[in-house]
């Protein structure tokens, strides 16, 4: 059986390829109307073709529980997601608008800490923050900024507006599938890259390397730059090795590399030892220098910070970036693009009520029912309430647990996710999605062309986590009207 | 290239070549103990003591039986040197050191131990272990041609080339020194140095070679020479050598590796297996390991420190 519009109703739910049954929005208008051409047989062998691709170019994630057998192949839906060039202009802007500001944010706070001396932010919100370490005071990174790649989750609620769920600056992951669906997309439907401009988005590798170059403090012409990997027991390793392949960039582990005499940070090669100029580090901040952070850490490289504070090496995200990588500070970001910037946000937050101020914290708790409850430091969706899917008992437990470290947490209003049409078995059903673009400053300021969608395949969940079986998208930046 | 990407390339390639001649071993002596006549003092357990495993063997078997023997080479977990467990440590440097290797290189290393861990029952009781032991030669020299057919043969490569080579140097080494123990009992019966040597030839994959290229029958002394001193094998000691050192001198920073190279290769020059007899052809097996081991040390001092 073909695909028939008119049966696909996502209900209540922003749609983002349908607008009322049997009706595609205007960007997805080719996409819906080639798919309907095809037939059930059809369909289904392209998906197979998508899996085998997958599977052939060896594109996995690792799940930790899973034994020896850690690498499974990534879960990918063939229907892409599709978005104007018009909305995505608005959206870009309001993303670098964010970064720009959180640099210079935690620049500020690393320094004068001008915003809490003008009353903006309380002074024990960092005081108590998680992610703020003393040990980067008085730093000053290249051209002032600290999270130098960051990954922004987006979701759009029933009334079509797109909020800001949250700002991953620490080590975020996730580009290498953007690039990859992209690719196995190119294989498998290579006939709908005829009648519609897409933006592309393979370059990013280019543009990070870029970046990368832009905060060598050494004048070589040429620096030596690292991909710093926990090793391949992480779940994000097969991205680690692909970045630094497609950057040309050596990956390194900890043990690769050694802060001399001299405090500069050299790799062990056959040749000797060769320095190295600037590190993506792809491990936390507290693993980063067992000299300084975690002595236990045998990820890390001892004396890296020491390099780092004499300028000797650039390390990408800074340390201490995660300062700003917490859900508290997120509530205050309007303020602070307000307070840096003088510009109101382009992109709205999600309503959000900090648990530490007894008014919100009443109103959290009265409502949690209809209110997911997050704590600030965490991420990858673990250790949150999700309220309308709650048990009373677990209510209860959070109700205890925000009580006792009210700084710990926040609550949101729980968002109604929009949904695009997925390829399920034999039919085409909406499911939950949401969005993340991937963000680059270093002497320029850089957004990728759209970014990784996630879809939630269970029909009406909302967990979009690969790790706990989410699956993912396409994601199309359409430019049909610019002819 | 990163010290421990090398380190692992060469690793990987020495568990290779580890579980291909410990296959090519355990089968040949399978046949050649059918061979011979009831009685003689050639028994399994002069396998683990050949393969430096005889401590351990002792202390974890009582009876040095066939079936303890084949259990202890090829599946026991406790034996460092086990086929299951070169194995598994082929695939375990071969895992991280992906990124320079072809992808279907990763592909066929995960194969071969699917292989073995799924089969290796059939391998215990003689009736399966013939097939059992071919198919895994088969898949370590698939393994040995993919890589030399697909991969970029720069250093990378070479670090496998002389991970091979010092790997099949020293087996060769030990598989005389099993033709050399066999001949030290002044009672055996005429004819038994043949069945050995010839066994000896077989485990090496050099027999008809060796026909082709020396006709005679076989005697100890040019089985000897053959498989220390022949420029063509691949699996002599003098060209495995001459492959290394082929390999070190593309690899920078290569004149401290270089010496201990030359050295064995001309002490192997030097033997003359026609003056020898049992106790000295062993002591001068016995310097050539130290010869080898030598050189590995030097490897990892130079290039994976």
């Amino acid at each position: 059986m073909t695909i028939d519009w008119k049966n696909y109703n996502p209900g209540e739910f922003y749609d983002e390829l349908i607008s009322t049954p049997g009706y595609a929005r205007a960007p997805a208008r080719n996409l819906t109307a080639w798919l309907r051409s095809l037939s059930d047989e059809d369909l289904q062998a392209r998906k197979l073709d998508a899996e085998l691709a997958i599977i052939d170019k060896g594109v996995t994630f690792t799940v930790y529980s899973d034994g020896e057998n850690i690498d499974r192949a990534w879960p990918f839906d063939i229907i892409p997601r599709v978005m104007p060039i018009r909305e995505w202009r608005n959206i870009e802007a309001g993303l670098k608008q964010r970064l720009q500001a959180l640099n210079l944010f935690i620049d500020d706070l690393y320094h004068e800490q001008k915003i809490i001396g003008d009353g903006v932010i309380p002074e024990s919100l960092i005081a108590e923050s998680k992610g703020f370490r003393k040990e980067c005071i008085g730093i000053n990174p290249a051209h002032k900024v600290w999270a130098h790649i960051c990954g922004s989750d987006l979701v759009r609620d029933c009334d079509g507006t797109v909020y800001v769920l949250e700002d991953n600056l620490r080590v975020p992951s996730g580009v290498s599938y953007m690039i990859e669906n992209r690719e196995v997309t190119k294989r498998i439907l290579p006939e709908l890259f005829e009648n519609n401009t897409i933006l592309p988005v393979d370059n990013y590798p280019d543009k990070l390397l870029e970046m990368l170059v832009s905060i060598s403090p050494s004048r070589r012409k040429h620096p030596e730059v690292a991909v710093l990997t926990p090793g391949i027991y992480n779940s994000a390793y097969f991205e680690h090795a692909f970045l630094a392949r497609s950057m040309g960039a050596e990956l390194v582990e900890g043990a690769d590399l050694m802060v001399d005499e001299d405090d500069y940070v050299y790799m062990k090669t056959i040749n000797g030892l060769a320095r190295v100029d600037v590190i993506y580090r792809r491990i936390d901040d507290l693993f980063l220098d067992p000299e300084v952070f975690l002595p236990e850490s045998a990820l890390g490289v001892p004396g890296l910070m020491r390099a780092w504070r004499k300028g000797h090496v650039a390390l990408a995200n800074a340390p201490g970036c995660g300062v700003a990588d917490d859900k508290v500070v997120y509530s205050y970001v309007p303020d602070i693009i307000r307070y840096y910037l003088d510009e109101d946000a382009l992109l709205p937050n999600v309503p959000t009520y900090r648990c530490n101020e007894p008014k919100e914290r009443e109103h959290v708790l009265a409502n949690l029912e209809s209110m997911v409850v997050k704590p600030a430091n965490e991420s990858g969706g673990y250790g949150m309430l999700v309220g309308p899917q709650s048990t009373a008992r677990e209510r209860e437990e959070f109700r205890r647990l925000v009580s006792s470290n009210p700084r710990n947490y926040i609550g949101q209003p729980a968002l109604r996710l929009s949904t695009a049409p997925t390829l399920c078995d034999h039919t085409v059903e909406p499911r939950h999605l949401d969005l993340r673009p991937f963000i680059l400053q270093g002497a320029e300021t850089y957004v990728t062309a759209g970014g990784l969608t996630r879809v939630a395949m269970k029909s009406g969940s909302l967990v979009v986590n690969s790790s706990q079986g989410g699956g993912s998208k396409d994601t199309w930046i359409v430019d049909n009207e610019g002819g | 290239m990163l010290s421990r990407v090398a380190r692992r390339t060469y690793w990987m390639a020495r568990y290779i070549e580890r579980a291909e001649n410990t296959a090519r071993l355990v089968n040949t002596y399978h046949f050649l103990l059918l061979d011979l006549p009831r009685g003689t003092h050639i028994g399994w357990e002069i396998l683990p003591v050949i393969t430096g495993g005889y401590a351990l063997f002792s202390e974890q078997y009582q009876r040095h039986d066939e079936r303890n023997t084949v259990k202890f080479l090829l599946a026991d977990s406790t034996n460092p040197g086990s086929l299951l467990n070169s194995i598994a440590a082929a695939r375990e440097n071969g895992r991280t050191s992906r990124e320079v290797l072809p992808g279907q290189a990763w592909e066929q290393i995960n194969e071969l131990q699917l292989y073995a861990n799924a089969r290796i029952g059939d391998a215990l009781p003689r009736r399966g272990r013939f097939e059992f032991l071919t198919e895994i030669i088969q898949h370590c020299q698939q393994l040995t041609g993919l890589l030399a057919g697909t991969m970029s043969h720069d250093h990378a490569y070479d670090f496998v080339r002389i991970g091979r080579n010092l790997e099949r140097a020293d087996m060769t080494t030990r598989v005389v020194d099993i033709g050399a123990m066999s001949m030290q009992n002044p009672d055996d019966v005429g004819g038994l140095d043949v069945h050995v040597w010839t066994s000896m030839l077989r485990a090496l994959n050099a027999y008809q070679m060796y026909r082709k290229d020396i006709q005679l029958g076989v005697h100890c002394a040019d089985v000897v020479s053959y498989l220390l001193q022949n420029d063509y094998l691949p699996r002599s000691v003098a060209h495995c050598l001459d492959q290394i050192e082929e390999c070190i001198g593309d690899l920078p920073r290569h004149q401290d590796t270089l010496k201990p190279v030359r050295e064995a290769r001309r002490r192997v020059g030097r033997i003359k297996p026609e003056k020898l007899d049992a106790v000295s052809l062993h002591t001068e097996v016995d310097r050539l390991q130290v010869g080898i081991s030598a050189i590995h040390n030097q490897i990892g001092k130079t290039w994976f420190a």
